[in-house]
């Protein structure tokens, strides 16, 4: 018994003594632990499904598909293999994410500010759209968007033309196709404009280190950019036409042919994400400038800095080390929530790979698990471009 | 002497709230004046106009001959010429301590990274922290916190500095290394407006004592006869109670 004792009284002196161990052995142990279960429950599941004649395996992804995907960023069609599929919803995937997640920072921005407008109109209707949205599920609002108001759009015949280039009718939204001549020769033009406005920026800051003269950097990079890309176009004979989405009647069904369209679904899905996730951004947003105390913009003005320079070298980089994490987790939520997609058949990777891939091969946990791997690396590539973009503002400001 | 601050009749309102009642208060150059009286009674209030972090209604406030109104370039005028110093430092955190006391330099006065750090180490040295130059506002005491933001302010190279209970904040051993900073300015011949309840400090350095009450000047007299002489009532219990 003594002896018992005289080993763990030796072990904890260990572990006191090496406080990394300390930390490090129960994470451990807790993921070996829970190796061994998975191992085990896959085990006897693969057994039980070899019993019954199911085989298991990847295999799969390389077979037809033979089905088809109604929208699809890259080419699809039903003599493809189910990886080609996972693929299109993978990618339909983070097509509405990544929507979602610009026009949520954007709407919530506004939002959040407005909130804070001390005309109360302003700030009314901001916390009046805040709270409405935010407190109406999310899958009601992809209804409201699907069902309510898209279907109210006209037929193909009758379609809207909205600044007459768009095309609006129930079956989507058609937009121009971009026919371009000599792009690269433009796109080389927005590079060099992009490397040239950096090196610009670095040298104004060098400028005003070493002689105190201010230039207007930001006018000067807008006006770069419009100056080199046109004398581009001008010089190389870059040029661009549209192709115009056209009504076609094709066995009596009319339908536009020629441009770029957008489905219905995506619309729907997009706005609904968006608008709900924007609420949430905009509570952060508000949070995080309110979190700032009063006496830092006084501080700040008894020095003599105008409004501009306060808002821009004060409020701004502290509000966005308060705003940045809580509104990471917003894009996660938005990225996890695209999945809603399949309640209106938007073909994300839900609904074309963990469902009709799942129906039509029966391999439940291989696909599960692929596409539990799938928005968890989602996610983990999202925090740490987040966390990167965090480090990099919570650097000074120069 | 010429008057560098001079209010004339100064009303100053919050909504309903009545906080300075015709003020009449003039500091001329190199004066040293302290403003006491009970909380609430306005003094943050009236040293707060005279940069206009608060605005006034009624009255007229000139300071170094320059009219405080709605004209925007006076006001940050004024703002280069006036220090102040708060009673809860008000660091910018995200910066470190010399990024603090360069940033007006190279935003406001215009002056390159080298001339505006050179200053801010000089100003440093003054109030003893230039080995916690390239540190953040959190690592530092609130004694050395203080001392940063009186640099802070000194590097705008003011004509007036106004300090709104700089030593309240502060833990008690610390208020000394504070004080001292504070004398040594006054003794460089700096224009002061101190708000604060240290009556030493007052007798060492002020000129003249203000005694607030009410959004009133109750009292205003030379040091020495303030504390040998009080007149009015409630200055008499004032002292009493604080002294
Ligand atoms: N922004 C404001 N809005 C409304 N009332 C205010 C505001 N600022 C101050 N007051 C009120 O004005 C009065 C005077 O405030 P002030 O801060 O000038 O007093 P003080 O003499 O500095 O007091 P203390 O010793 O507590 O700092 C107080 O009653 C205070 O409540
Ligand atoms: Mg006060």
């Amino acid at each position: 018994m003594s002896f018992l004792q005289n080993k763990i009284e030796k072990f904890d002196q260990y572990l006191s003594d090496h406080p990394k161990v300390k930390f490090f052995l129960p994470q451990a142990l807790l993921v070996v632990f829970l190796f061994i279960i998975i191992g085990y429950l896959s085990f006897n599941a693969s057994s039980n499904l070899a019993a019954r004649g199911i085989d298991t395996g990847f295999s799969f992804l390389n077979k037809k598909a033979s089905f088809d995907i109604q929208f699809s960023m890259i080419e699809f069609d039903s003599s493809m293999t189910y990886g080609r599929a996972y693929l299109v919803g993978l990618l339909n995937t983070i097509l509405v994410s990544v929507i979602g997640i610009i026009f949520a920072t954007i709407i919530g921005f506004f939002f959040g500010i407005l909130r804070l407008s001390t005309n109360p109109l302003a700030s009314g209707l901001a916390t009046c759209y805040i709270e409405t949205l935010r407190n109406i599920s999310l899958l009601l609002q992809i209804f409201f968007w699907y069902f309510a108001v898209l279907r109210l759009l006209p037929s193909a015949e009758n379609s809207l033309v909205l600044f007459n280039f768009v095309y609006a009718n129930i079956k989507g939204i058609y937009i121009p196709r971009f026919v371009w001549t000599n792009l690269s020769f433009f796109i080389y033009g927005i590079i060099f404009t992009i490397f040239f406005i950096i090196i610009f920026n670095k040298y104004a800051s060098i400028l005003r280190e070493k002689t105190g003269k201010h230039l207007p950097k930001f006018l000067i990079s807008i006006g770069l950019l419009i100056i080199i890309p046109s004398f581009v176009v001008l010089t190389f004979g870059v040029s661009l036409e549209f192709s115009h989405p056209k009504l076609e009647v094709n066995m009596g069904i009319s339908n536009y042919i020629g441009g770029v369209s957008i489905i219905p679904e995506l619309i729907a899905l997009a706005f609904a994400l968006s608008l709900y996730t924007s609420t949430f951004i905009a509570e952060n947003v508000r949070a995080g400038i309110l979190g700032i105390d009063k006496g830092q913009k006084e501080a700040a003005a008894s020095i003599g800095l105008t409004k501009t320079q306060i808002l821009k070298l004060i409020v701004i980089p502290q509000a966005l080390r308060i705003i940045i994490p809580p509104t990471t987790n917003q894009y996660l939520n938005l990225t996890k929530n695209s999945s809603l997609a399949a309640a209106i058949a938007y073909p994300d990777i839900v609904l074309v790979f963990a469902g009709t891939a799942l129906m039509q091969t029966g391999r439940a946990i291989e696909i599960v698990t692929i596409t539990m791997l799938t928005y968890l690396t989602l996610s983990i590539l999202i925090s740490i471009f987040m966390n990167w973009y965090n480090k990099k503002v919570a650097l000074t400001e120069k | 002497m010429e008057n560098i601050i001079q209010l004339r009749s100064v009303n100053k309102w919050f909504g309903e709230f009545h906080v300075l009642k015709d003020i009449n208060f003039s500091v001329s150059e190199k004066e040293k004046v302290v403003i006491c009286g009970p909380s609430g009674s306005g003094k943050s209030t009236l040293i707060r106009c005279i940069n206009r972090l608060e605005e006034h209604q009624k009255g007229s406030i000139i300071v170094d001959g320059m009219t405080l109104d709605e004209n925007t370039k006076n006001i940050s005028a004024i703002r280069s010429e006036v220090g102040m110093v708060f009673q809860q430092f008000n660091l910018f955190p995200h910066l470190s301590i010399l990024e603090n006391c360069t940033l007006a330099q190279i935003w406001v006065k215009k002056k390159t990274k080298n001339e505006s750090e050179k200053l801010a180490m000089d100003y440093l040295r003054k109030v003893q922290i230039d080995d916690q130059a390239l540190k953040f506002p959190g690592q530092l005491s609130g004694g050395q916190q203080q001392r940063a933001a009186i640099a802070r302010a000194l590097c705008m190279e003011p004509k007036i500095m106004l300090f709104d209970e700089p030593t309240s904040a502060l833990d008690p051993e610390m208020i000394k290394e504070v004080l001292d900073v504070m004398v040594d300015l006054a003794k460089g011949g700096m224009t002061m407006c101190v708000v604060t309840h240290e009556m030493g400090f007052a007798k060492e350095v002020a000129d003249r004592v203000v005694f607030m009450d009410e959004g009133n000047i109750v009292e205003e007299k030379k040091t020495s006869d303030f504390f040998e002489n009080p007149e009015n009532e409630r200055t008499k219990l004032f002292l009493s109670q604080i002294l």
